[in-house]
C-alpha cells in the first residue's frame, strides 16, 4: 500500500490547501448526487458543480505542491495525505444529507468562496490570482443556483419549507469556522497572499440575508460550537469520505486513466 | 425526442381548468441556443422546469456544458403553435415541381457575389 505523505506546516502553504481541499471535499460530496439527483436536469448540474469544484482543486493543489517545494503533485496531495493533514472546512465533508442540505451547503460555501475569490484577484502571488479569475465566475454560478432552490424550497410546500429550515439549522453550526481567523489567516494577509477570512463575513452574510429574506425563512442564531477543519481536526464523517476517495490511489499506487 | 415531447405537449389540459398542482408534471420547455454572436438560436433540445428561470438554468447546464452557446433562449413548449400533420399534403406538396423559385436560375451581377 502507497504510504502517507505529510505536508510543509508552511501558513502560506497551509492557506491555499484551506480553500483546495474545501473545493476538493465538496466536489467528492456534490459528485455522490451522480445518478442520484430528484431530476435529470439537476443530476447534470450537480455534476457539472462537481466537476468545476475539482478543478479549482486540482490547480491549488498543484499550486501547494509547487508552494511548498517537496515535489508533491495534485495527486499526490489529493489522495495520500492522512486525515489531519486535509484542510478543508468541516461543513463540505458532512454527508450530502437530503437535496435541501445540498443546496443550502452549496449557498453558503459558494457564497463564501465567491468573496474569497474576489479577494484572491488581487493576490501579490500571480497564480493564485490566475485560479482566482477563473473560479469566480464558477462560484457565481453555483452561489446563483443554490439560491434559487434555497427560494423555492423555502417559498415552496410544507415539506420543503420543514426540510429547508432543518438543512439550515444543521449547516449554519458550521458556519463560524469560516471566519474564525487564526495565525494562517495573519500570514496570509501580511505577506499580500490573500484576506484574513474574518474578512469576509459582513459581505458574505449580506448575501444570505437576501437569500434568507426572498425565501422567507429565518436566519438562525449562531452557535458556541466551534467546527476546526481547516486546523486538520475533523468530523467523525471525514474518514468514510477519505476512505473512498483514496482507496484506488493507496491499493494502486500511481495508477492513471 | 423533442418532436414526441412536443406532441405530448400539444395535448396539454385546458390551461382554464385547475389542475392539482401534485399531480401535473412540470411544464416543457424548448430550448435554443446561440453558438456564438451573430449567428441564430438553434434549437436543440427540450427540457421540464417549473419556471423561466429554472428553464435558462438548466438550459445552460444540460446543452452548453462544451461550450456550445454564448447565449440561450428557452420558450414554453405549449406555446408554439405547429402546422397541423394533417396539412403536410396541401401546404408542403405544391412546392415540389415549382424548382423554378429557387435563385440558381439567375444570373446574378457580379456586383452582388456570394447572394
Amino acid at each position: 500500500m502507497q504510504p502517507s505523505i505529510r505536508v510543509d506546516p508552511d501558513p502560506a502553504v497551509q492557506y491555499v490547501l484551506r480553500i483546495g481541499d474545501t473545493c476538493l471535499i465538496l466536489g467528492q460530496r456534490l459528485g455522490e448526487w451522480c445518478g442520484h439527483a430528484p431530476v435529470l436536469e439537476e443530476d447534470i448540474a450537480m455534476a457539472n458543480m462537481a466537476l468545476d469544484l475539482v478543478g479549482q482543486a486540482r490547480a491549488l493543489l498543484t499550486h501547494a505542491g509547487q508552494m511548498s517545494g517537496q515535489g508533491y503533485d495534485e495527486d499526490q496531495l489529493a489522495f495520500l495525505r492522512d486525515e489531519r493533514d486535509y484542510r478543508n472546512l468541516t461543513l463540505v465533508e458532512l454527508p450530502r444529507g437530503d437535496f435541501a442540505f445540498t443546496v443550502v451547503r452549496n449557498a453558503m460555501v459558494a457564497g463564501f468562496l465567491r468573496h474569497l475569490w474576489a479577494a484572491l484577484q488581487s493576490s501579490n502571488d500571480a497564480e493564485l490570482a490566475a485560479i482566482a479569475g477563473k473560479a469566480i465566475k464558477e462560484a457565481r454560478y453555483h452561489q446563483q443556483h443554490a439560491a434559487d432552490w434555497i427560494v423555492r424550497l423555502g417559498d415552496g410546500t410544507d415539506e420543503s419549507r420543514r426540510r429547508t429550515e432543518a438543512a439550515l439549522a444543521a449547516a449554519w453550526l458550521y458556519m463560524p469556522e469560516f471566519f474564525d481567523s487564526d495565525a494562517v489567516d495573519d500570514a496570509a494577509a501580511d505577506m499580500g497572499l490573500g484576506p484574513r477570512w474574518a474578512d469576509l463575513r459582513a459581505a458574505w452574510l449580506a448575501d444570505m440575508t437576501a437569500i434568507l429574506d426572498e425565501a422567507g425563512l429565518a436566519m438562525p442564531a449562531e452557535a458556541a460550537f466551534r467546527s476546526t477543519g481547516k486546523r486538520g481536526v475533523h468530523s467523525e464523517h471525514m474518514g468514510y469520505v477519505l476512505t473512498e476517495m483514496q482507496y484506488l490511489q493507496r491499493a494502486y499506487p500511481g495508477g492513471v486513466w | 425526442m423533442s418532436e414526441n415531447r412536443l406532441e405530448e405537449a400539444g395535448q396539454a389540459k385546458d390551461p382554464r381548468q385547475p389542475v392539482d398542482p401534485a399531480a401535473a408534471e412540470w411544464p416543457l420547455w424548448e430550448v435554443f441556443v446561440r453558438s456564438k454572436a451573430g449567428l441564430d438560436h438553434k434549437h436543440c433540445g427540450s427540457l421540464h422546469a417549473t419556471d423561466a428561470r429554472m428553464a435558462i438554468q438548466m438550459a445552460r447546464d444540460v446543452y452548453t456544458r462544451r461550450q456550445e452557446g454564448s447565449s440561450v433562449w428557452v420558450v414554453r413548449s405549449d406555446q408554439i403553435v405547429a402546422s397541423d400533420p394533417a396539412d403536410k399534403d396541401m401546404y408542403f406538396d405544391p412546392a415540389e415541381d415549382k424548382v423554378y423559385r429557387h435563385p440558381t436560375f439567375y444570373v446574378l451581377p457580379k456586383a452582388v457575389d456570394h447572394m
